[in-house]
């Protein structure tokens, strides 16, 4: 996720957060507090202040953190006065829990921390298993603990009900204190350090982490509870270890390292979803006897550690089968603390210089990476009041001034005693720090007299505190950081950095010196001071092995001979140079071409040809995939225009046949022939994606290229990649139906679940992992074979990859027994599919997980065991991520279920108007955000709706909504899983109950028509609405085997349908278009009237198409395609259904 | 993001539009047309001239026609350097299209190989792809040169003593921080040098 950012806590306890698609270091919003560690997750990060305490800080999102609070009030019957609230002695409490085993009176009920507000008052749930009780919520039994029902019957001897009460979590973006109520016996101790992780161990509940913290003592704490719905989690529980422990780290997944004071690690073990807090404990011997290892950082298969000596190392052989590893590694560099975040990127800050370090190279397949690098971004604030350049050339080369400050709480506050003695808080920070210079460092080392004492190297350092005199720090006013009384130790840089510096810049060491002294003169060096840093966190901070950082390239602003300086850490993407050569090209292309274009090729033309392997739909016998050659000749014509023609060279009766097609001027090259249906997995010869290739060539002969226009049609296939198509003026033409086929869908870069546009230009997309993406205007394709490449920006995605375990029920041993499937399959069970040998989706997605871990629920499988089952599976999970471009900015942070936006009402009035748009988040809260534009399309708010009333409770799991445009704006329909669909008048919501026997899961409502998907794939039409009634009166049933609809601005209906009948099979993902929808006959023509495209689809998106067809004769045609037949029910399962192809394109 | 593979397109669509004009002092039978051409960059003179010599021959006498070669303002132009490398280093500052002079007689020996064919030229370009090669895989120039001797290549590319030098590659001037690894990874021709022209500027 691009919006990931590094946090990191500067000597004097200030936390900074660099984004990664920033430059600068941000001071963290909530800067009160001094801190001396943090630990980043996603949308969150812990720290221990300086008052030793645990701090949470969450990030602000839109989607707020809201947790219900329950409780059920009890009535027994009594012959004399019905329901009352006397209860016979042995009944529970008249308010009590679920269970009725705990008294729990509505005031009783108090908020677990002063970070929550109550949302509302108590209030009874109407609603009963999806169902209104209209009875004030009472559900009735023969006695207390049974089972409840909905009506009163003649036995109903007790009634409960249940009020429901919502608090809403209120610190965000905002430090808030782990409140500390436990029982003063059990209470903590002063925390020492803290790791945050386990964020990949299960999905269950959203959100959940594993909070790890070290106290003082050396005791070893767990936070119970922590998930994103519960951020400050519920109390500590304490961890037995075999000795005392000083430092801890909590990997992603099932890693977890404590240091011991002896300087061994401990390594948990036994950690998975089932028991994220693991059974054991081992011990790891630090790489040598006499340097102990001080600090650990454990990643999803890595783990770095720090020993006495500075030295850093790295820990061979860890896997998830064995968390301890095997040996060490030393690696370069001498650093007080490493931190491994995600993707097992590491960071470092500097042993001198105290620099961050940025480990570069890391990669899946080297876990170790390559080099350090260090970040040279500075501060923002620095920047506001020192932009000169010393202060550039400061960073230019960070590893030329190097200082220690005499007092600090920096790496060595493993010294437990020293940090004891620290003053809370309040402490006059720079007033304290002014009598300290004097105060030996070695006073400041622990006296506990375990080994952590001086170490040798410090000593050295320590000791020559000669300090140049340009150098000295002008204690004067000229700012804050200037206070502090620094020790120069550049003395010992010259042992190492010489040989390094001038081999590489011989003729700039004069240079270099030039930037220590004369300019140090200039100005104090307080001011342009390059950020000391004690400890950094990356687990927010998404790295990936190829993203483009600019952490550390220096400013412009210097002189091209000061910029060759930074030659070495420029990155290639964004650096100058490149630049000019891409602009230089251009400009050479233009001069040199321009005006003779009429001139004679010295060659006759200049060809390509590329040739790959593809496979090919054969749509004669026997009708599956065979494997065809193709070459792909992209030829510049006389003009300078590219053409292509694409050769597929294929056997039909053992006889060798060549078929190519060319696409000129957007003509159809391949007249009346079927349509090709090609699909590739991804080669080497043919770049990434072969298919891309194609599709470009495609646009290029037909002059797509570009931003699609507001009305286009957009749609998302089983992959998700995106797609899009212009609309004909008469695509919704009754009389003038196009074959679906014969549309042109070009690809776009990116990859989403859902997309969603509005005839205006506002484009908005959900990515598999909920991620809101909005789209940026580029017209662009791919990387490397763009064509616009403005706009296009890195796209992430992650999803998961289940396999099944199937066992039979064995009656003697209890199980074991193979069943008739695999014994590892997919999820239909008919195709193998082991741990081992189940790959990502494609060569695109990576694992992110080293191993698949059970599991959710069993899918149609029940959770629990009964009489009659002799089968039973279990569902393995494991996560792949996706790394693409395309043209997509992340709505940051915002996970969405689903999104809809106002479609253009023709005839509307566009000035002035403000389009709303409105989101389901994750969690089932209903979003609008308002006041999106094209040019603006995400709007910097996305408030959540006020409190919607009694059906709130529904909503935690609602998956589409859409909006009623009739209604005035500001009304949403949307639906619930049990069934009902709920549609609202500006605050009023309406009930609506579902088609019989069904659960609605999507809505889409057009101009005036309404229609509604449930679970089994029926299409239902509301019958009934009208401006005034916008409820409706009934459902009527269209059609079946549909997967996903959308209703247009003009009422047009298109679907993703299933098991259409293609020319001799059965495909799934059809695109299908509904024709004959008429003004006065709003559901189109009888049964199906549907032209399909080839299978391969998953979402489809056409309420941008507000273009009307030119009137023409209004005669009506009936469907050719399926007439009368509707789609036919074929029995379920997926047998004879053609493998999905791994990629479809659309000449 | 531009990928850095669009570089290539725009180094193998090179094209430099040209002027082919006779010798003045050949002997024709009528008057020679000049012969507008583009010619690929990365391509060699002899290899894509085919149609500017029976352009020429048509209007000659058999017996005056010996070897081809061309000139360019006094230059004779080897042809077993690439297009693209000899425009930059002659005639990148003159204006387009690139007057060229054909030449049937007078073979200036001392100066150019003689192409008796196009194998010759597939011969001395396969020659060049072989050097190239073992002096990559051996690999011993490029790792043997520092980060300091890399720079000061670049910086003596650009200075040579007293005179300012324009350095030139497929019609551009990178920036001289542009890493030597990068350039010759984009921008080399398909011979798998990379030519850099090194052009004196005239001293004010």
């Amino acid at each position: 996720m691009p919006n990931s950012a590094l946090w990191a806590v500067d000597l004097f306890g200030k936390v900074h957060t660099l984004s990664t698609a920033g430059q600068y270091w941000e001071l963290c919003k909530d800067s009160q507090l001094e801190f001396k560690r943090v630990s980043a997750a996603t949308q969150c990060c812990w720290g221990i202040a300086c008052d030793n305490q645990v701090y949470v800080y969450v990030c602000a999102s839109d989607v707020p953190i809201r947790r219900r609070e329950e409780a059920y009030e009890n009535q027994r019957w009594n012959p004399v006065g019905g329901f009352c609230e006397k209860l016979l002695p042995s009944d529970r409490w008249q308010w009590s829990d679920v269970s009725g085993l705990q008294h729990r009176p509505l005031d009783g009920v108090a908020l677990p921390s002063p970070h929550w507000v109550w949302e509302s008052d108590w209030y009874v749930d109407e609603n009963f298993g999806g169902e209104p009780t209209e009875k004030g919520g009472w559900t009735y039994a023969i006695d207390f603990p049974a089972t409840y029902t909905r009506d009163k019957k003649w036995n109903s001897c007790v009634r409960r009900r249940r009020w429901i009460r919502y608090r809403r979590y209120e610190s965000r973006d905002a430090w808030a204190k782990i409140p500390s109520k436990d029982d003063p016996e059990q209470l903590p101790d002063p925390f020492n350090d803290l790791s945050v992780g386990g964020w990949e161990i299960t999905d269950e509940p959203v959100g959940r982490l594993s909070v790890w913290a070290v106290s003082l003592q050396g005791k070893v704490w767990y936070r119970e509870d922590v998930s994103h719905p519960n951020p400050e989690g519920s109390s500590w529980s304490l961890m037995d270890t075999p000795g005392e422990a000083v430092q801890i780290s909590c990997g992603p997944h099932d890693l977890l390292w404590v240091t011991l004071w002896e300087g061994q690690a401990l390594v948990r073990e036994g950690i998975n979803r089932n028991n994220p807090k693991g059974s054991s404990w081992s011990i790891v011997e630090p790489p040598t006897s006499e340097n102990g290892i001080m600090h650990v950082s454990v990643g999803v298969s890595v783990v770095w550690a720090i020993t006495k000596d500075r030295k850093v190392w790295f820990r061979r052989g860890i896997n998830s089968h064995n968390p301890c590893g095997t040996s060490w590694i030393e690696m370069v560099g001498e650093m007080t603390m490493v931190n491994v975040g995600l993707n097992d990127q590491v960071w470092g800050i500097g042993c001198e210089d105290r620099a961050i370090y940025f480990r570069q190279g890391v990669t899946q397949s080297e876990l170790s990476g390559k080099t350090w690098k260090a970040i040279v971004a500075s501060r923002e604030c620095d920047r506001s009041h020192s932009g000169s350049s010393s202060s550039l050339l400061s960073q230019a080369c960070p590893r030329q001034r190097v200082f220690l400050p005499r007092r600090g709480h920096g790496p060595s506050d493993t010294d437990a005693s020293s940090e004891a003695e620290r003053p809370g808080p309040d402490r006059p920070g720079p007033a304290e720090s002014g009598d300290s210079p004097g105060k030996p460092r070695d006073s400041l080392a622990p006296g506990s007299g375990t080994g952590r004492t001086t170490e040798p190297g410090e000593e050295e350092v320590a000791g020559p505190a000669i300090q140049t005199p340009g150098l000295e720090p002008c204690p004067g006013p000229a700012s804050t950081l200037a206070e502090l009384p620094w020790t120069n130790i550049d003395l010992k840089e010259p042992r190492r950095a010489p040989s390094h510096l001038a081999a590489g810049f011989p003729e700039t060491t004069g240079l270099s010196s030039l930037g220590l002294l004369p300019l140090g003169l200039e100005e104090p060096y307080g001011a342009d001071d390059h950020p000391l840093w004690a400890w950094v966190s990356g687990g927010d901070c998404a790295v990936e092995a190829h993203t483009v950082l600019k952490w550390f390239t220096v400013q412009s602003g210097l002189s091209p001979s000061m910029q060759t300086l930074s030659l070495s850490i420029t990155p290639a993407q964004t650096a100058a140079w490149r630049k000019q050569i891409f602009q230089q090209l251009t400009e050479r292309t233009k001069r040199e071409l321009e005006n003779f274009r009429h001139y004679e090729q010295a060659v006759e033309q200049s060809v390509w040809v590329k040739t790959g392997a593809l496979q090919w739909w054969c749509d004669w016998k026997p009708h599956k995939w065979v494997d065809v050659r193709v070459a792909l000749e992209q030829f510049t014509g006389l003009d300078g225009a590219r053409d292509s023609i694409l050769f597929i060279y294929y056997v039909v009766h053992e006889e060798k046949k060549v078929r190519g097609g060319s696409r000129e001027k957007g003509t159809q090259g391949t007249g009346t022939q079927a349509p090709q249906v090609l699909a590739a997995q991804p080669s080497e010869d043919w770049g990434l994606n072969p298919l891309a290739l194609l599709n470009l060539s495609c646009c290029e002969s037909r002059r797509v290229h570009g931003r699609p226009s507001p009305q286009a049609i957009w749609s998302i296939t089983c992959k998700g990649d995106i797609f899009v198509s212009e609309p004909s003026p008469n695509l919704e033409a009754p009389e003038h139906v196009l074959p679906c086929p014969q549309m042109f869908w070009r690809q776009m870069g990116g990859h989403l679940r859902v997309v969603e546009a509005n005839g205006q230009g506002v484009v908005w997309g959900i990515g598999y992992d909920h991620t809101a993406w909005v789209y940026t205007g580029g017209g662009g394709c791919f990387q490397g074979l763009a064509s616009s490449t403005s706009n296009i920006y890195t796209q992430s995605d992650v999803k998961c990859v289940y396999i099944y375990e199937n066992q039979r029920w064995n009656p003697v041993t209890g199980k074991g027994l193979p069943t008739d499937r695999y014994m590892w399959s997919d999820a239909s069970g008919l195709q193998e599919r082991t741990k081992a040998s189940t790959e990502p989706p494609s060569l695109q997605w990576s694992w992110v997980s080293s191993g698949p871990g059970p599991g959710p629920g069993p899918g149609s499988y029940h959770g629990y065991k009964t009489m009659k089952d002799f089968v039973r599976r279990r569902c393995w999970a494991r996560k792949c991520k996706l790394v693409t471009s395309g043209p997509w900015l992340e709505v940051a942070p915002l996970a969405l279920a689903d999104v809809s936006i106002i479609p253009e009402s023709p005839g509307a009035n566009r000035s002035g108007h403000s389009i709303a748009l409105w989101a389901i988040s994750d969690k089932g809260d209903v979003l609008c955000r308002l006041g999106v534009s094209e040019l603006n399309p995400a709007v910097s708010t996305l408030p959540h709706l006020p409190a919607l009333g009694p059906f709130w409770g529904f909503w935690r799991i609602l998956r589409k909504i859409e909006l009623w445009t009739k209604v005035r704006l500001g009304s949403v329909s949307q639906l619930h899983p049990e069934s009902d669909l709920a549609l609202a008048a500006g605050d009023c919501w309406y009930h609506i109950p579902s088609p019989p026997k069904q659960r609605l899961k999507q809505v889409s409502v057009g101009q005036t028509s309404v229609y509604a998907l449930d679970e089994n794939g029926n299409l239902w039409y509301r019958q009934g609405v009208t401006p005034s009634y916008p409820q409706g009166s009934s459902w009527e049933h269209v059609s079946n085997n549909v997967r996903q609809v959308s209703v247009g601005p003009l009422d047009q209906v298109w679907v993703i349908a299933n098991k259409v009948q293609g020319s001799h099979s059965l495909s799934r993902g059809t695109v299908c278009h509904r024709t004959g929808v008429q003004p006065r006959e709003p559901k189109g023509k009888a049964g199906l009237g549907l032209r399909g495209h080839t299978g391969g689809w998953d979402h489809i998106s056409v309420r941008a198409n507000a273009t009307r067809a030119l009137r023409g004769r209004s005669q009506e045609r009936a469907a050719e395609c399926s007439g009368e037949r509707g789609l036919p029910g074929a029995p379920s399962g997926v047998a004879g259904v053609p493998q999905e192809a791994p990629g479809l394109v659309r000449c | 993001m531009t990928d850095d593979k669009d570089v290539l397109r725009d180094v193998w669509f090179g094209r430099i539009p040209t002027c082919f004009t006779l010798y003045q002092d050949e002997i024709t039978e009528r008057e020679a047309e000049p012969y507008y051409l583009l010619l690929p960059r990365v391509s060699y003179l002899t290899l894509v001239t085919d149609k500017v010599k029976k352009h020429f021959q048509k209007v000659m006498r058999q017996e005056d026609i010996s070897e081809i070669w061309f000139e360019y303002e006094g230059t004779p132009l080897k042809w077993h350097y690439p297009i693209g490398l000899l425009f930059d280093l002659l005639a990148s500052s003159s204006a387009l299209p690139w007057n060229i002079t054909v030449h049937f007689k007078s073979f200036p020996e001392k100066d150019l190989l003689h192409c008796p064919s196009k194998d010759a030229i597939e011969a001395h370009f396969m020659s060049c792809v072989k050097e190239a090669d073992a002096l990559k895989h051996k690999s011993q120039v490029i790792n043997e040169m520092q980060k300091k001797d890399h720079k000061q290549l670049w910086m003596g590319l650009q200075n040579d003593g007293e005179k300012k030098n324009q350095v030139m590659i497929h019609g551009i001037e990178p920036m001289l921080e542009t890493p030597l690894q990068w350039l010759s990874e984009h921008l080399s021709y398909p011979d798998n040098f990379l030519h850099i022209s090194i052009i004196p500027q005239p001293t004010d």
